[in-house]
């Protein structure tokens, strides 16, 4: 008995030294990838938002999405959060009376919830069948349904809580925005141009237009002194469209710039995010920590393979020692 | 006087006279005060109060009606409400004993009437001004029979029973006022140092003006009024509140620019720089010129311009967008933390329950029974190995 | 070795039309009916899973579970071939039964949750398959396993078959595929747990570490011991054949090592990294962890006495808490200590545990039936065969 203990245990040690030995051999740690050269985005600010929810209906006009009734009467769309039928939704933060547009106590502010189209995205990596797609020149984080098994893995893994899935339908898709990539083709029916949600905002809250150009724009609303007047770019940042505006009392961090290594579509806001549904994350991606665990464990199945060897050889010796014992 | 009905006092003699003294029929009669009480918010109770009232002839009130920096259009407006003969009305209902443009006297003929009917009607009559006054340089950039705009107002207000500004320029300062306001135009309130009631708009709706005064006529005093003198039952309720727009605006569906699909489908007008979330005004409710619904500027397809609101009209850019006014998301809207998925039903939970009950009670039945009697295929294994090894 | 001391396996025959046979076949048409519901008119029909819990008891019970209480023939075969401990050997096939059934319906259930199941083949198929995604490397892993665990139980029936030749060049290779039965299931099991990695900070630290690969594969080993001796009671008990003691109080020893190493290192995980205290706030999920936790104290200390190890009732309570254990460790790593915002519920439907339950129901239906038509469970002079 002692020695079978022994021996287990000595087999454990050599099973784990080759596990551990292999573990750090071709262990590829792979760091958070890189904003792509032309990457595109939105850059939503809060504190212009009016809640108006122009944004969330022309967003189901430009991507044909059905309405969501969350009333009883049931009179026009009214999502409550992302779903299946919803891929953009203004949602709020209210605090004691509410009666301060951002402002954290007493106060509300609104919060635009859709897909920040992460440059290193934990959707595009847990993907089992590149069903959900980095675009690499402009960054959209897209979705082919012909490629989909509706495992819904990316919608377990988005830490925004972002792809959706149809759970009402017989053959479901997942839902998230793919930033309007496809107004791009020719058979674009609808009256948009570009991201719909930025082409209909009123007051500028929702900017489309490339991330660093967007980056730069955010920056100087957070430079500038609480109350100043000053002009922002409404619909694409490269329009002619302006509107005049007063600097808010920013919460002094555009959110997207690093967390989980940086997303491109950005956001600034009044009141602290975690109060807005968007929580503190790190800089190093969750899909760089998943995929070099796995790629550590499993890379060009080096591990796998020499432990396959070990297992055959034992595998080996014990069958014979029952074909002796049988004989 | 509340039990009085307001159809049978068709048949009163007071109503078959004014039939006769204003050349209105008295169905028609009775038709304009039930609007007025209705535009004040009163019950239609009130509108036999109104119509005894009016239809009595011995309580018409002096109106003295002066003019400064302005362009008339509050008169033109007021003599353009189409009810039937509601000029006629007006005039004939109040004694108007001076305005400048409806007056047939001039020059010193009409201040020396002025100076008569403030004589006779001392303490008893109304005031009603029309048009901002120049304060700059002694306010000599508005002058009236050899007196400033200031010294006029001054007089005449000593004596009334009530003063009224109508339109913007008298109520706030209006256009007149508007940056760098060479004139120093300031409104009646700020000349005369103590709060007036006032009707702003550009022009205002008339039917504003004839209820608040009708409201004086019929319970001796003027209508209850906002922090900045404007009477509630008009100016109460931002023109957003109930504009026939509103629902494309909590829709979402916004006109992009003047002549896109949007603007030709009737959409909400903000992003084209729509004030009607900050502006307080019933010009939704009532609309202009009697025609109907959408007689107003956004009926129309314009964006509302804030007239009435001093800081917004004349001020702020026609283009620019409006700052939402006590437009906090209403309750429905999604909140960060919104309840959302299906939690443990009484069903489930006890489903689960029941499960996990069933399987601690076998695991404890069986526990206890391999305890007692069960069949072991004992010892043999072990004791041959350690002979083994 | 000691193994030919035992009976070569042998049918158990007997009546399959019982009360138990058929309350399972009950079980398993209801689940037929909710199967044919979610066809038609959705997942959403019949479940309560959600965007905020998007995988609900149909994987996390179905197959994290699942295939975690189908580890007996892979912690046995472990034991019996690569660590050639050959006493062990009557216990390999009743094994491999129950983890051919546990794998087979692991693998089957995750396409009934599968959204858009006629796509599944992807996964295998270059151009589509996506090598970063771990559930790539569980899935296609689980699918070769089960093919190698039907091939590793081929022999029951070409012996049923009389198939002897084909049987014997098999077993030439029999080999390779016995270190492959060995391999796949410390990856997939490893990697379930891998799979919980690029949930970050959405899972609680309590459970969201670095090591969790190594304590679902802990676990994973451990219970398969857990359920060899689960299984060998309630067939003692339900066959009316004699308890295995010697074998399973052995067997246990080993579970109860594996137990010890599993709360040290899980114990060391937390501490180190400061994670601990989230198991001191009064929340459900720290409740939900110490539930997890006593469901493997408690063996640990059971199982540390010589004499528990004899006592069947003891044995069979280890094996029953090592299993809640780890079914608890996978609920609170893929449920409970999951949030991705605040506001979310689940809370699995009726129909949704119905189809759960027949599923349970075909295992169970489908081991009665196999080691009473095939040579499964080990020869007993003794048993009272019915």
């Amino acid at each position: 008995m002692t020695m079978d203990r022994r021996q287990f245990l000595k087999g454990m040690l050599a099973g784990g030294a080759v596990a551990a030995t292999a573990a750090s051999a071709p262990a590829e740690a792979r760091g958070n990838l890189t904003m792509p050269p032309k990457a595109m985005g939105l850059l939503y600010d809060s504190t212009l938002c009016i809640g108006c929810k122009a944004c969330v209906s022309a967003c189901k006009e430009s991507n044909h999405l059905p309405p969501e009734y969350s009333t009883e009467d049931q009179l026009w769309d009214t999502p409550l959060d992302l779903s299946g039928k919803t891929k953009n939704v203004i949602k709020m933060y209210k605090s004691g009376t509410g009666d301060h547009k951002d402002q954290e106590e007493d106060g509300y502010a609104f919060m635009k919830h859709s897909c920040l189209h992460c440059v290193d995205p934990s959707c595009v990596s847990a993907c089992p069948v590149s069903a959900m797609r980095k675009d690499p020149v402009t960054g959209v984080v897209t979705y082919d349904p012909g490629d989909c098994i509706g495992c819904r893995y990316c919608v377990l893994a988005c830490p925004f809580d972002v792809p959706r899935f149809q759970y009402d339908k017989a053959f479901p898709k997942i839902v998230k925005c793919e930033l309007c990539n496809h107004l791009a083709s020719e058979t674009n029916d609808t009256r948009f141009q570009y991201s719909a949600c930025a082409q209909v905002c009123p007051t500028g809250a929702t900017l489309y237009g490339p991330t660093d150009e967007l980056m730069v724009e955010a920056k100087r609303r957070l430079a500038l002194k609480p109350g100043t007047d000053h002009t922002v770019p409404r619909g694409r940042i490269d329009g002619k469209d302006s509107q005049m505006a007063k600097a808010a009392t920013y919460v002094p961090q555009v959110y997207g710039e690093k967390e989980l290594g940086g997303t491109q579509v950005l956001k600034l806001a009044a009141v602290p995010f975690d109060k807005l549904g968007f929580r503190d994350l790190p800089e190093r991606s969750f899909a760089s920590v998943s995929e070099t665990m796995q790629h550590s464990m499993y890379g060009y199945l080096i591990t796998p393979a020499l432990v396959l060897g070990g297992l055959v050889v034992a595998a080996k010796r014990s069958l014979r020692d029952d074909e002796d014992n049988q004989e | 006087m509340s039990k009085i009905d307001i159809i049978s006092m068709e048949n009163l003699p007071g109503v078959a006279a004014l039939e006769k003294r204003l050349g209105v029929s008295r169905r028609d009669f009775l038709k304009l005060c039930s609007g007025i009480a209705a535009t004040l918010g009163l019950p239609s109770t009130a509108a036999a109060e109104i119509a005894q009232a009016v239809a009595s002839p011995a309580k018409r009130p002096s109106v003295i009606w002066l003019h400064f920096q302005e362009c008339t259009g509050c008169s033109e407006s007021l003599l353009r409400a189409e009810h039937p003969t509601l000029d006629r009305l007006i005039l004939d209902v109040i004694s108007l004993d001076y305005h400048e443009t409806l007056f047939a006297a001039a020059g010193h003929q009409a201040e020396a009437a002025r100076k008569a009917a403030m004589e006779a009607n001392k303490g008893k009559y109304l005031l009603v001004v029309e048009g901002a006054i120049p304060t700059k340089d002694g306010g000599i950039y508005c002058k009236i029979g050899g007196q400033t705009a200031i010294e006029m107002v001054k007089e005449c207000a000593a004596g009334a029973a009530a003063v009224v500004a109508i339109g913007s320029c008298a109520s706030w300062g209006g256009m007149p006022s508007t940056g760098p306001n060479p004139t120093g135009s300031s409104s009646v309130g700020e000349v005369l140092g103590k709060p007036v009631v006032t009707i702003p708009g550009c022009p205002p709706n008339p039917y504003n003006f004839l209820a608040t005064v009708v409201n004086y006529l019929t319970f001796g005093k003027l209508p209850a009024v906002d922090q900045l003198g404007r009477p509630l039952f008009a100016y109460s309720r931002l023109v957003h509140e109930n504009c026939e727009r509103r629902a494309h605006f909590d829709a979402g569906r916004f006109a992009l620019e003047f002549g896109d699909a949007g603007h030709r489908q009737g959409w909400c007008l903000y992003k084209l720089g729509c004030k009607g979330p900050e502006t307080y005004a019933n010009c939704p409710v009532i609309g202009f010129n009697d025609v109907g619904e959408v007689s107003w500027p956004v009926g129309c397809g314009h964006p509302c311009i804030g007239c009435t609101e001093k800081g917004i009209g004349f001020a702020k850019p026609i283009h620019a967008l409006a700052e939402l006014k006590s437009v906090q998301p209403p309750l429905g809207y999604p909140k960060v933390d919104e309840p959302r998925g299906v939690g443990a039903t009484i069903a489930s939970a006890a489903a689960v329950a029941a499960l996990a009950g069933a399987a601690t009670a076998a695991t404890y039945n069986l526990t206890k029974n391999l305890g007692k009697n069960i069949a072991v295929e004992g010892d043999k294994p072990e004791s041959k190995e350690r002979a083994e090894s | 070795m000691s193994n030919h001391e035992h009976s070569a396996p042998t049918p158990l025959g007997g009546s399959l039309v019982t009360s138990l046979t058929k309350t399972m076949a009950l079980l398993i048409a209801i689940a037929g009916v909710i199967l044919v519901v979610r066809l038609i008119f959705g997942i959403g029909s019949v479940t309560n899973v959600n965007d905020g819990y998007t995988w609900g008891v149909w994987v996390v019970y179905d197959v994290m579970v699942g295939s975690a209480f189908a580890c007996g023939g892979y912690s046995v075969a472990l034991l019996v071939y690569i660590f050639n401990k050959g006493e062990y050997h009557p216990l390999v096939r009743p094994a491999l039964l129950g983890s051919l059934f546990g794998y087979t319906l692991a693998g089957a259930s995750v396409i009934i949750d599968l959204g858009r199941y006629w796509n599944t083949w992807h996964i295998f198929t270059p151009g589509w398959a996506q090598i970063n995604s771990v559930m790539f490397e569980v899935a296609t892993c689980i699918s070769l396993y089960v093919v190698v665990m039907w091939i590793e139980f081929s022999p029951v029936f070409l012996e049923k078959l009389n198939k002897n030749d084909i049987r014997k060049k098999l077993g030439r290779w029999m080999f390779l595929f016995i270190a492959l039965g060995a391999l796949l299931p410390s990856m997939h099991q490893s990697s379930l747990g891998s799979m919980l990695i690029v949930l970050g900070t959405q899972l609680n630290p309590l459970w969201q570490t670095m090591l969790i690969p190594l304590l679902y594969l802990m676990t994973a080993i451990s219970v398969g011991y857990g359920i060899v001796i689960f299984e060998s009671t309630i067939s003692a008990i339900g066959f009316k054949r004699p308890f295995e003691l010697g074998i399973l109080s052995k067997l246990s020893k080993v579970m109860w090592g594996l137990i010890v190493a599993y709360l040290v290192v899980r114990v060391v995980d937390l501490v180190v990294r400061g994670a601990i205290v989230e198991a001191f706030k009064p929340n459900v999920m720290a409740l939900m962890f110490w539930v997890e936790m006593a469901f493997f104290i408690v063996p640990a200390i059971l199982l540390a006495s010589a004499a528990n190890r004899r006592r069947p009732d003891k044995l069979f309570l280890s094996a029953v808490c090592m299993m809640s254990g780890t079914f608890m460790l996978r609920i609170n790593s893929y449920l409970v200590g999951y949030e991705t915002g605040e506001g979310w519920n689940y809370f699995p439907s009726l129909p949704e545990m119905g189809l759960t339950v027949g599923i349970i129901a075909i295992e169970i239906l489908g081991y009665v039936v196999l080691v009473r038509l095939l040579p499964v469970l080990p020869k007993h002079e003794a048993a009272a065969v019915k």
